[in-house]
This record gives C-alpha cells, structure tokens and sequence, in this order.
C-alpha cells in the first residue's frame, strides 16, 4: 500500500531539474507588464500632497494607481476589519503601499515608484507594547480572559509564589520565494490569477471584489510555493488584487513579486510577545495557581490577530495541568508591519510563557527540570492516548501513582520540604485532565513520550557530564534543557475545518486528483496522493496531481493550522470511495459477488477469487457508462468553541513531541552552538515518514532559529532595521545542531483521521523551545543567579543573562 | 546597450542586453532558464548559483556583459540527457528538498565543493560541507538532508 512509504517529494524530479516552477516562472505573454508598490517613509501620519508626476514620467511606466483610482474595493484584510491596498490620506506604517507603478519591467517599477514626493503631516508613532498600553491602542474593546478556578486565592495560599517578565520576539518568514503574483485578463473581464498564497479562495474572494465581480468571474491558481510558514496565509492578498487591477485598467497580464528588501518592509512577521506571569507551587513544585498576562503587539491592522492572539491563550498550558487558572490577552495596535500568521500561529508563544515559568520554578526550587516538568503534566490518556477505555475503567491509576512516587522521591531534595497535598488535596483528587478553557485531554500520551526520549537521548547521563564540564570550565559553560510539546489541531475558527476534493479517473485507468489544499514544500500533495493510491490499490505514479485551482474545487480553507493532510486527506479519500464504491458494485454484478467483498489491492480489482487489472475494470466501467468522476467532502467531527467564554473543545486531538537540547555558550562574548538535538515527535501513524521527518528537523531549526539568531530590529522611527539577510540572522547550515537525532514516536492517532495520522506542519517548531532553555540553563551555570535571559537569545542577550547569574 | 555573446549549457547564445542587466536577468528572462532562482538580489541566500567556466558564482550579483565570451552552466545543464547528475540524484533520494527554491542553487554549489575538493586534495568531511554552505540559505530543511545528499553525491561522483 502506497500509505506510510517513504517516498520523495512528488516534485523532487522537478526541482533537483530546475523545471519546477512558481509563480515568476511562469511564461508570460508579450506585453506583460510589472508592478511595484511606492511605499510610505513614515511610521504614522496624513498623507497632505502626493507629487507623483515625476512617476508617471519615468521610462517605461504605463500607469500609475493610487486609491481614488481603484474602482471597487480598497481592501485586502482577511479579517472582518478592513486594510486598504493603497492607503487613503492616513499612513499607518514604514512600508505601507500609498501607490501602485505599473511599467514594462520589474526594474522600471522599482526605480519610478522612488521618484514620488509626498509630503505628510507626521504624528507620534505607537510602536512599543508600552506605547500602546499607555494610548489604549488595541482591537477589540478590551483584554480577553480565559479563566478556570481561582487563580489569584490559590497563588496567595502556596508555598512558593514566583513571578517575572518575558520579551519574545517576533521573526521573519523568510520564505525563500518572494511573494509573487500573476493577472492574467480574459475575455467578458474575467481574470485568472496565479498567486504565491496559501489561500487561493482568499485571493479569488479579494480579487473579484476588487475588480467587482462576482466570485465565479475569477480563478486563481497555486501550482506551489517555494516556502509559506503562514507568511503567504494573507500577504499575498495585495500582490494579487494590484496585479488584477492593473490588468483590468490595462487590458495586459501583469505580474508583481517583491524585492527582498520590500518583501520584509511591507509584510507582517510572527507576532512579538511580553509575557507577565506570577504563579504559586506547592513545595514539590506542583502548580497550585498561575496569572499570564500576554501582550501582543498585532501591528496596524487587524489581519490575523485575534485569531492568533487566542491560540496563544490557548498554548499557555502546553503540557501542564493548571488547576487554578487566569490568562488574559492584550491585542496591542501599533505602526508597525500587520503582525501575521506563521507556523504555530500564537501557539509557539503562548507555549513559549509556560515553559519560561517551568525553568523559572526549576531555578528558584533548585528542582530538576525534567522531574518538575513530570510532575505538572496532565495525566496520562487512559489506554496510552491510543484507544479509548471502556467506560468506567479506573482514570489513570497508574499515571497518579507514578507521579506520587516522583514526589515521594523529590522530596529529599533541597528546598523541598513538604509533600504536596494539604491544603489542596481536593483538587488533587480529581483527575488531572482539564484544560483552562474546559476540554478534556484524552490523548496524552507525553509520560511514556518522556520516558522514551530520556533514555534514547542518555540524558541523565549527559546532564551529569554537563554539570563536571561547567565545573571545569570557568569561560564555556553548557547547557542541557528537555521540554515537551502538546499542540491542538484544529482551525479555532469551526467552520474554516472543511475540505473539498475533485478526482477523476480516467479510461485508461489514471487518476486525476486535486483538492483544496496548497503545496508550499510541506509534501502534502504527495501525502494526499499516496493516499488516493491506496483507496484504488494502485502505485503512487499513477495519481496525477495537479495545483490547486478554484475552478476545481471551490470555498477552500487555507492550507494553514496544520490541517493540509487531515482535512485534504479525507476528503479525497471520500471522492476515491465514492468512485470505487461504484467500481466494486459494477464488477460484484457480474461476479455475482457481494460489492463488500470486492478488493482493490496491488493494482487489482479482486473479485470472486478472480483478479482483474484496475485499468481493465476502469475500461469496462466505462463501456458501462459508469461515473468516474467524484467530489468528496470531510468536516472535522467533534469541535465546539466558543472564543469569546474560552469554552469547548476547539481542537479535534493533539499533536505531541519532545526534544532535549545540549549548547555551549561563551561566557565572556555571548556566542553560542547548539552541539546536539535529540526530538520524539508524535505523526499518529505516519503517511510519510520521510516527509515527516523532514518537516520536524526543518520545523525544530525554524523554532531554534526564531529564539536564538533571528532578531528583528525596529528603529525609534519605526524603520525595520533588519531587511535583508545582511542583518537578519536565518540559520545556516553550521548553525543546526552538530548532532540531530529525529525519531518519530510509533502509534496511531486515537481519533479518526486520515489512516489515523496526525498533523505536523507545526508542533515541531515548538521542540526549538528547548535550544532557548538549554542556553538559559548555561547561563545558570554561570552565576548562582536567576538569568532571565529574553527571547531571541542572541549572544547580547546570553552576555547581559550571564551577567545577572553573576550578580 | 551590449552585445553579448556567451556559452550557456554548451550551447553559443547572444543578445542585446542593457549594459546593467545581471546574469541572472539574462538567464531567467531572456533566455527562460528560469530554473535559477532569486531570493535575496544581493549574493546572501544562495538560491541563484550558477558555474562559470565551471566555477561556482551568485549570478544575482554578476553582469551578464561582464561575464561575455565565457562558459555558464545552469541547473538545467547539469543532467546527462535523461540521466541526472550523481548530485541532483542524491537531493532526490535523501529528502534533500522540501520547497525546492533553494534547491538548484543548493545542488550547483555541491557540485563545486566536490569538484574543488577532489582537485585541491582535501577532504570533504561533513563539517566542511557545512562550512561550505555558509552562503547557501534554507529556510525549510533543517539543513540535515542536504548535507547528507552532498555527502552521498561526493562519494558517487
Ligand atoms: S539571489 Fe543571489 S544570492 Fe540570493
Ligand atoms: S527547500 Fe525550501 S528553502 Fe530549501
């Protein structure tokens, strides 16, 4: 069967070729023109004169466009609040679009958009969390508060009471392919679109109502991206609607792609935290109660914000039952770049602020941080997260009595005189499986996680190697740091979980598949494709697989929140079910067999003992006059949410992993290397094990990369400093751990999804954590003090960390 | 405006250019090579490394008349016919990939280290492979399987 084979990316033939292409490959017919953005040079202000005559002078410029030329829509916002393409009179960035050049080449684009004169009227810039605190800059009327238990009356009854401050930055995508899009007019003043996104019905959407169409008078198409990460989620909106316009005014293909340069000056990033906690434990290190308060600077407009701002409330547990909890979220509005969608969207950061607080408690108990950690987990799945127990089996008596048993243990340990229990055993007593917004984890399989990785990783034995290094070594100190990931899939948003799929086979016996979702490296369409195979027993080569088209397959969801296989999966596999199920019934006829007993394996239709070739059944069913041709459709089960109380269940399952990570750092400049990583990561039964590894290393280099190296800096007029690889630090290839061991954890998802695979596209980020903690933990090694070392740690911000431990 | 005249994956190409346009302008618009690719526009990411005369150079950062009367290989010049080089055959079976944009500047730069390796006599272990690809950017990999796939088409080639 073609599923859980490790096969190569279906395009690798293409790409090691050269003959793969995106969207600025595409040929483009005689008289294309390019388009590029003039930008605005001030962070916040009134646009008061826009001398654009020198533009429109310039060589090569066939039309320039600024807001009053745009005959519909001026709004490119995925959210209900609307963010205008080209800015009307008020400026709310350094970067932001004021108008539109349409010329005869990329470069005659660039070079005019320069010569504009604008004169604004400048007013004070909002661009710190505290700036926007101060002038209540923020959406939404005011915090959101997710709340369980009585956090502040259990923080004032415990034994320890810790609290603290963490900065998190944001971080560039740096996909490695621009973003880019292609206009291409047809006839009636319909317009196919080739667009660089995630979310074609997005661009078909913003299109048309940019254009004043309806939806059906525009098709977009996304053959692949070479790199999204959630930064082509809604980025490309814009691209896509100038290019449209332009095309419409011009009756010519037009084709727009960023620069570098503008590509990090216009669009958003990952969204930059400060995170306020307090939280009191027990003296064995149990959570007894916790207040975060997340501050989220979300840029100028909406976009993805609130969206994203929610999935970090609800990572602030990660895998750690909070029995008294109160996280409240600040949407912070600023003159900045839109903060946007990237992969974990929220999640990273919110899981960032726990596991900031473990290795607070951890130094502050001098408790072991992997024990500590154990403690605080929520208990285990009954039936190991698999399968389901029958009902009123007893709730993981054995997951408690292992955990009692760590404490008993701990208890010796220094600064740990009381066993936990008292005044809080009520609590205790019940099972340890609730989230702070009311659902159930049933799934949690990380004790057994854990225990694995600790012993395939050797790190008890390393850590104590660790610990003689750094007593031997006054300038290098290293640092070891295990942490775990529980990630929820699902769109938040319930009705965004649907896919729709179209396959066709054809009388030869080929198929031909697509689907809603977009292909940006991830390997989806050959997942989806090996599954296809499977449903028919055929060999993989056999599926076509071709882009993803609105035309094809209508009101997609964007591939986004890893849910690209599991909804794309199943709703192709209902199409191919569809098609088979008429299959099987048309040769169980002649057979005079039951249709259930029918087979289709190894390229064969199996029945009554006979077996006939696939394509030969195909044939006939045809002759037949049989439909070959099905759509499929899947909606995620189970998901109720309600964003605004924080209750439900907004997630179908949990995608789980760990990494333990080892550094060295200088403690004299602040530099640093990761020596080893080691990951368990959880795919359920994995489609592709190869694909999956593959987006765990990348995924864990993404996540280590957004911690240590990648800072973006913004000056005190709102300039992003860091716009190009020259001073934005993406990992390279030295900077990956020496030695990287990735294993995928073995056992199927306990839910019904695609051959009970499990989604992966972003839980991996979140192993990086652990690079971050491990270089916290060297920088304790230094000094007897709390380092508080702040996110990214660049070797600045290792420097002023292993001052504080020397303090 | 310039005349030039240039080898580009064994066979003699000539045109009119802009005295300004870059190499890989040349490459990608006018003759439709668009297999080499553009990341960054300033020789940070990699993405856009061709061979002149054999030799390994960021084509973003080059003239095309600057480099007139020379020999220019490609992604699309590597592959014997139907039969891939050792290299792009080795990014196929190690996962080397995953978006494929940083891929033929990645397989045209491990092309080059090998050969300069093997020609200087030194060793290329896999700390010198990482060292190697200091210019080379990915954003999706982790890096791991490129390493491993150079490594492989080092010892195939
Ligand atoms: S495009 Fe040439 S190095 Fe990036
Ligand atoms: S595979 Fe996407 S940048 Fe390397």
């Amino acid at each position: 069967m073609s599923v859980a084979k490790p096969l190569p990316h279906d395009a690798a033939r293409l790409h090691v070729t050269g003959a793969a292409r995106y969207v600025d490959d595409i040929p483009t017919p005689a008289g294309t023109l390019h388009l590029a953005f003039g930008t605005s040079e001030i962070a916040h202000g009134r646009i008061v004169a826009m001398d654009l005559n020198a533009v429109r002078a310039a060589p090569g410029v066939a039309l320039v466009v600024t807001a009053e030329d745009l005959p519909f829509a001026n709004d490119v916002s995925p959210s209900p609040a609307p963010e205008p393409l080209l800015a009307t009179g008020e400026v709310h960035f350094m970067g932001q679009p004021l108008f539109l050049v349409v010329a005869e080449s990329h470069l005659a684009a660039r070079k005019a958009a320069r010569l504009a004169k604008v004169e604004y009227e400048e007013r004070p810039a909002i661009l710190s969390i505290d700036e926007a605190l101060a002038a209540g800059s923020r959406f939404e009327e005011g915090p959101r508060v997710y709340a369980r238990g009585d956090a502040a009356g259990a923080i004032a009854k415990a034994v320890h009471v810790l609290e603290g401050s963490v900065e998190i930055g944001g971080q560039e995508h740096f996909y490695l392919e621009g973003q880019a899009a292609l206009a291409l007019p047809h006839e009636g003043g319909d317009m196919v679109v080739h667009s660089s996104s995630q979310h074609p019905t997005e661009i078909q959407h913003k299109v048309a109502d940019a254009l004043g169409l309806p939806m059906n008078a525009v098709r977009c198409e996304v053959r692949r991206m070479g790199g999204g990460f959630g930064g082509k989620e809604s980025q490309g909106n814009a691209l896509a609607c100038a290019a449209a316009v332009a095309a419409r005014a011009t009756g010519r293909a037009c084709a727009m792609r960023y620069d570098r340069d503008d590509d990090m000056v216009i669009t958003g990033k990952r969204h930059d935290f400060r995170i306020d906690y307090r939280v009191g434990v027990d003296a064995g290190g149990r959570i007894e109660g916790i207040e975060f308060v997340q501050l989220c600077r979300c840029g100028w407009s909406m976009d993805l914000s609130l969206p994203v701002a929610d999935r970090a409330m609800l990572h602030a547990d990660n895998a750690y039952y909070l029995p008294n909890v109160r996280i409240e979220s600040h949407r912070l509005r600023t003159n900045t770049q839109s903060a946007t969608a990237f992969r974990g969207f929220g999640g990273p950061q919110g899981m960032f602020g726990m596991e900031r607080v473990m290795d607070h408690i951890a130094h502050a108990l001098g408790m072991d941080p992997v024990a500590l950690r154990r403690a605080n987990y929520y208990e285990a799945a009954r039936g190991g997260g698999a399968a389901p127990a029958p009902d009123g089996a007893p709730r993981g008596i054995s997951a408690k009595m292992k955990t009692g048993a760590e404490l008993t243990s701990r208890a010796a340990a220094p600064g740990t005189g009381r066993r936990y229990g008292g005044a809080y055993s009520p609590e205790n007593a019940r099972p340890r499986t609730l989230t702070p917004y009311h659902m159930e984890v049933e799934d949690f399989i990380l004790h057994d996680l854990t225990e694995r990785l600790l012993a395939t990783s050797d790190y008890r034995a390393r850590a104590e190697a660790v610990a003689a290094f750094n007593a031997g070594n006054a300038v290098l100190k290293k640092g070891i740091a295990f942490s775990p990931v529980k990630f929820g899939i699902s769109f938040t948003l319930t009705h965004l979980n649907q896919a729709g799929a179209l396959v066709h086979v054809y009388q030869d016996g080929s198929v031909h598949m697509n689907h809603g979702g977009t292909e940006m490296g991830q390997g989806l369409f050959q997942k989806v494709a090996q599954v296809a195979a499977a449903r028919f027993g055929v060999e993989v080569d056999r599926v076509k697989i071709t882009a993803t088209d609105t035309g094809k397959v209508p009101n997609t969801s964007a591939t986004a929140a890893s849910s690209g296989s599991d909804l794309n999966g199943m709703a192709v596999q209902a199409a191919c079910d569809t098609i088979r199920d008429r299959l099987a019934a048309f040769v169980a006829e002649g057979y005079q067999a039951d249709p259930a007993t029918v087979r289709f394996e190894d390229g064969k239709v199996h029945v009554g003992g006979e077996a006939l070739a696939f394509e030969a059944v195909v044939k006939d069913a045809y002759m037949n006059r049989i439909s070959l041709s099905a759509t499929g459709f899947y909606k995620t089960p189970k998901i109720v949410w309600d964003r605004i109380r924080g209750e439900g269940r907004p997630f179908f399952y949990f995608a789980y992993g760990a990494a333990v990570t080892e550094v060295v750092i200088d403690t004299l400049t602040g530099e640093n290397r990761i020596l080893r990583a080691d990951i368990l990561h959880d795919c359920g039964a994995s489609l592709n094990p190869a694909l999956d590894i593959g987006q765990i290393e990348g995924g864990y280099v993404q996540g280590a990369g957004w911690l240590t190296t990648e800072e973006l800096v913004w000056d005190g007029k709102g300039r992003l400093r860091t716009h190009a690889p020259s001073t934005y630090k993406i990992p390279a290839c030295s900077d990956r751990p020496d030695i990287f061991n990735v294993a995928l954890w073995d056992g199927a998802n306990r839910e019904e999804t695609v051959y009970r695979s499990k989604a992966v596209g972003e839980p991996p980020l979140m192993l990086g954590i652990s690079a971050w903690l491990a270089l916290s933990n060297a920088c304790a090694a230094a000094g007897p003090g709390w380092p508080d070392l702040q996110a990214p740690a660049t070797p600045e911000a290792v420097l002023a960390a292993v001052t504080r431990a020397r303090a | 405006m310039a005349d030039v005249a240039m080898n580009v994956n064994g066979e003699a190409v000539r045109a009119e250019l802009p005295d300004n346009t870059l190499l890989v302008d040349f490459l990608r618009e006018t003759l439709g090579l668009t297999g080499t690719h553009v990341g960054c526009e300033t020789s940070q990411c990699g993405a856009c490394v061709v061979h002149l005369d054999g030799e390994a150079i960021k084509s973003c950062s080059v003239l095309a008349a600057s480099v007139a009367g020379r020999a220019v290989t490609t992604i699309e010049g590597l592959a014997d016919g139907d039969a891939l080089h050792p290299m792009q055959a080795a990014f196929n079976a190690h996962h080397g990939l995953q978006c494929g944009f940083c891929t033929p500047g990645m397989i045209m730069a491990g092309v080059d280290m090998v050969r300069r390796y093997r020609a200087s006599g030194e060793a290329l272990d896999e700390a010198a492979i990482r060292h190697e690809l200091e210019g080379n950017i990915c954003r999706c990999t982790g890096y791991h399987n490129i390493v491993r796939a150079i490594d492989a088409a080092a010892k195939a080639m």
